[in-house]
């Protein structure tokens, strides 16, 4: 009796593992400093992970169908850039294009997920057609997304100047906020939304964890897994180009530094939050935990007072110990 | 010799896993130079109690003896080091090395020259080809694994454990992917190695085989041992109605319908893949069972997959009903009623990390009419999937905790059941069926003998690919033999024997000889 429910209460603990992390690492947070749990902070850390989860939401759908995208983070870098360009100001003097006209609001977020879109089918179609490694072909197209970054910005008279002046309404967009929640979160709780609905309730998702469960079995099925793959790298680029126009709306700049390393955060999320790198397995849920949790590290240690150098220790011990966790879990299935 | 009674025993051993317990206080023991059968249907606890006298399992309770010693045993490499061996069901060979790297794995020889650990690959080669000659394998052990086939690899695994020295070797399924012929030689690798004193755990679901080849037989049944007798005392009847806990008088349903007009029509398909296929005829009618028998090599697989569009085909037309067809992918073979089930089932049929519901539509919510999309037309009608996942789990009486059970926690029966039920919800008018009955257990097998027997009294085209004489004979309406990749005969159903279809399988067997030989030069 003893032995069997505290069996269980191992069980629930394993199965819960993310939000008793979550949990204890706000309790550890609000013992030190109390004033950590007011709405405002809350809200702060939902906003500032806004793009991080819409970047995530991206990464998981690949990661599910047994895929991996190096590229997110740069990409998200160049097409802030993309829409920081677009998004100036005519009456601020250093424009990027000169002779260009200032553009209502949509021109430059329309035109970085275009950009985000087109450079996820390619990288797609070099992974599911061309059937390159994933890790390697998306490698590869991360250094080159970075390559045109820096010859973008390095543009003739902009001269690798970081973006600035950007019209109102594009940085209200990266500021604002409804009702206390930011703009910035609402899109990031849309996608949220919108992935889970994609991935548990339509043809389209099951396909995506039926080719990450197993390919060969998916091209015996007769699901066609080339336009499954290339969709999800498309999906995929496409978000980042959402997140790169969030991360210029937000902070009123852009240079090719931004969305660096993001998509290894990103991909730490997905996992932690119970996803498979081998594949067909993964929830909007879980990634999005993973993201808070990392956010709230992020936060927290500077509003304890700690060096923000540590929450590379923190997150590293993360990550270890999630997986850990979630191998034990799985040791006795297999 | 040695003067023990028993090399192995396993006492009063306990398993449990959450909500089910697989062992409950089973007692094993193993005489040194015997052949020793561990028979029970698929769950019956006979991979769980290997696996927990291997180390990959903890016991809740028990205790393991070797050479009446009780010994402790926290992982294989303890047990492999006190002479026990265990050769899986599913193959653990590594196909990009080559034959003699993946039999020393792990053991390597090295040769010290100038300080400096070499690799002794002469040793290596020599060492090898011993094993080999000993067992009569005709291997090359500098050939790539990834070049031999399935049975090859699975002598190999043999090879590898002679190559132990152990005293005890668990056979798996050894036979599962072998031909008879194979097998045969299998057999006598067996029975040397009895002679040399060693003891064979064998596990296997053919009857016929473990009265051939066994000295004592212990038959389990839902965790418990029912009892162990020597092989001369038992008989088929006897071990199936003991392992299944109730009669059973004939291992194949009541042949019991009529093929009408041809459906299905193959006119000299060849593939497009060098020394596969070439000019293959044959037709299939309404509401016949129709066997494709071979030997491993005799490109049935590739010809089942090339009629389904999974592989190039270079010339030859089919029909279906009169009607020509052009399949180029699985989705037009599918869309022109056809199913393939595949022969690899963990390979190419289950979804392992998904749920049962999700593995049994996922083929037909694919397909148009669409029926599992409410009004939005988006969003997937879950209840509808649910209902049909539950009826077929019903019909087919798929053993599982719940819908939601991921398939591969689920036993081979099951899983192939489940793979079943996925391509009857296509209503399909031909279903190939490549291997169909392959490890899975004498119950699960009647049960799949039943529903070929009914699809073709429903008018169905059913094909059955098997390496199993008795269930090519015992099922089909005529059979196909093939060899090579050549068509070399189509027998009715009442001349159909053993002799003549393993003779029409040999057909071209002189000519590979040769290349055989050449190879291994």
């Amino acid at each position: 009796m003893n032995t069997a429910s505290s069996k269980s209460l191992r069980r629930l603990m394993m199965d819960n593992v993310l939000y008793i992390c979550l949990l204890m690492m706000i309790v550890i947070i609000a013992i030190i400093a109390p004033s950590f749990l007011s709405l405002g902070v809350l809200t702060d850390i939902l906003t500032q992970s806004a793009p991080r989860v819409v970047l995530a939401m991206g990464l998981l759908v690949v990661i599910i169908s047994c895929g991996i995208d190096m590229t997110v983070g740069r990409l998200a870098g160049l097409c802030a850039i993309i829409s920081g360009s677009l998004a100036q100001a005519v009456t601020y003097n250093l424009k990027f294009w000169p002779g260009l006209p200032e553009f209502p609001i949509w021109v430059p977020i329309i035109a970085a997920m275009l950009a985000g879109l087109l450079v996820g089918c390619i990288t797609g179609s070099i992974v599911s057609k061309l059937r390159v490694p994933a890790f390697l072909a998306t490698l590869g197209m991360q250094m080159i997304i970075y390559g045109a970054s820096l010859l973008l910005i390095n543009k003739k008279p902009n001269h690798s100047q970081p973006l600035a002046g950007y019209i109102n309404p594009f940085s209200d967009f990266g500021t604002g906020s409804i009702a206390g929640i930011s703009y910035l979160a609402i899109i990031a709780i849309a996608v949220m939304i919108l992935v889970h609905i994609m991935l548990t309730r339509t043809t389209l998702g099951k396909n995506i964890f039926a080719i990450g469960g197993n390919r060969e079995a998916a091209i015996v099925s007769g699901i066609n897994v080339h336009k499954i793959e290339i969709f999800t790298y498309a999906l995929c680029g496409f978000l980042a180009g959402l997140a790169g126009v969030m991360l210029a709306a937000r902070t009123g700049s852009a240079t090719p530094s931004y969305g660096e390393g993001y998509e290894l955060d990103a991909i730490a999320s997905c996992i932690i939050g119970g996803a498979s790198f081998t594949g067909g397995i993964g929830s909007v849920p879980g990634a999005f935990l993973g993201v808070i949790i990392f956010n709230v590290i992020n936060y927290g240690l500077t509003f304890i007072g700690l060096s923000s150098y540590f929450q590379y220790i923190v997150k590293g011990l993360i990550i270890v110990f999630a997986v850990a966790l979630d191998m034990r879990k799985y040791a006795h299935h297999s | 010799m040695s003067e023990l009674e028993y090399i192995l025993e396993a006492h009063h051993v306990s398993k449990s896993f959450p909500g089910v317990k697989a062992l409950n206080d089973v007692t094993l023991k193993i005489r040194p130079g015997t052949v020793h059968a561990l028979m029970g249907e698929n769950g019956a606890g006979k991979s769980t109690l290997m696996k927990c006298m291997y180390g990959i399992y903890a016991m809740d309770e028990g205790q393991i003896l070797i050479n009446h010693k009780e010994v402790h045993i926290a992982k294989p490499r303890d047990v492999m080091e006190l002479g026990v061996t265990m050769i899986h069901q599913e193959l653990h060979s590594i196909p990009p090395q080559n034959v003699m790297e993946n039999v020393w794995v792990g053991r390597i020889p090295y040769r010290k020259v100038l300080g400096i650990q070499w690799v002794d690959k002469r040793k290596m080669y020599e060492d090898t080809r011993k094993i080999f000659d000993q067992l009569q394998l005709n291997i090359d052990p500098k050939a790539k694994v990834s070049t031999l086939s399935t049975s090859f690899c699975q002598l190999l695994e043999i090879a590898r454990a002679v190559s132990f020295g152990a005293k005890v070797i668990i056979m798996d399924e050894p036979t599962s992917s072998l031909t008879e012929t194979e097998a045969e030689i299998l057999f006598r690798i067996i029975r040397q190695l009895k002679r040399e004193n060693v003891a064979i755990i064998y596990i296997s679901h053919k009857i016929d085989e473990i009265l051939e080849i066994s000295d004592e037989v212990t038959i389990m049944r839902d965790g418990s041992v029912v009892g162990t007798w020597n092989a001369s005392e038992l008989t088929t009847e006897l071990i199936v109605n003991r392992m299944v806990g109730r009669e059973m008088t004939n291992r194949f349903p009541p042949h019991n319908h009529t093929p009408g007009d041809v459906w299905l029509d193959v006119s000299h398909l060849t593939s497009a893949t060098p020394r596969s296929f070439t000019d293959i005829s044959f037709h299939v009618r309404k509401g016949e069972i129709f066997g494709i028998g071979g030997l491993v090599g005799a490109q049935r697989t590739e010809l089942m997959e090339s009629i389904f569009g999974l592989r190039p085909v270079a010339s030859g037309d089919m029909t279906i009903n009169g009607t020509r067809v052009g399949i180029t992918c699985s989705k037009d073979a599918i869309q022109n009623g056809m199913a393939l089930l595949t022969e690899e089932r963990r390979a190419k049929g289950i979804f392992g990390v998904l749920s049962i519901t999700d593995n049994i539509v996922m083929v037909r919510q694919n397909l148009k009419p669409d029926i599992y999309h409410g009004k939005t037309k988006i969003l997937l009608d879950r209840k509808k999937r649910d209902a049909d996942a539950h009826q077929y789990t019903d019909t087919l009486r798929i053993k599982a905790p719940s819908l939601k059970t991921r398939i591969m926690s689920l036993s081979g029966g099951n899983q192939q059941k489940v793979l079943v039920g996925r391509w009857l919800l296509t209503k399909p008018t031909i279903l190939i069926m490549d291997e169909p009955t392959r490890g899975i257990d004498v119950g699960a097998k009647f049960e799949i003998y039943e529903l070929m027997e009914a699809l073709a009294r429903e008018g169905k085209c059913v094909i059955m690919v098997s390496s199993e004489m008795p269930e090519l004979i015992g099922m089909s309406d005529r059979i196909m033999v093939m060899c090579e990749g050549h068509l070399s005969g189509i027998v009715g159903r009442e001349a159909a024997t053993e002799e003549t279809i393993m003779s029409l399988a040999s057909t071209y067997k002189k000519k590979q000889g040769v290349e055989e030989n050449e190879y291994r030069k």
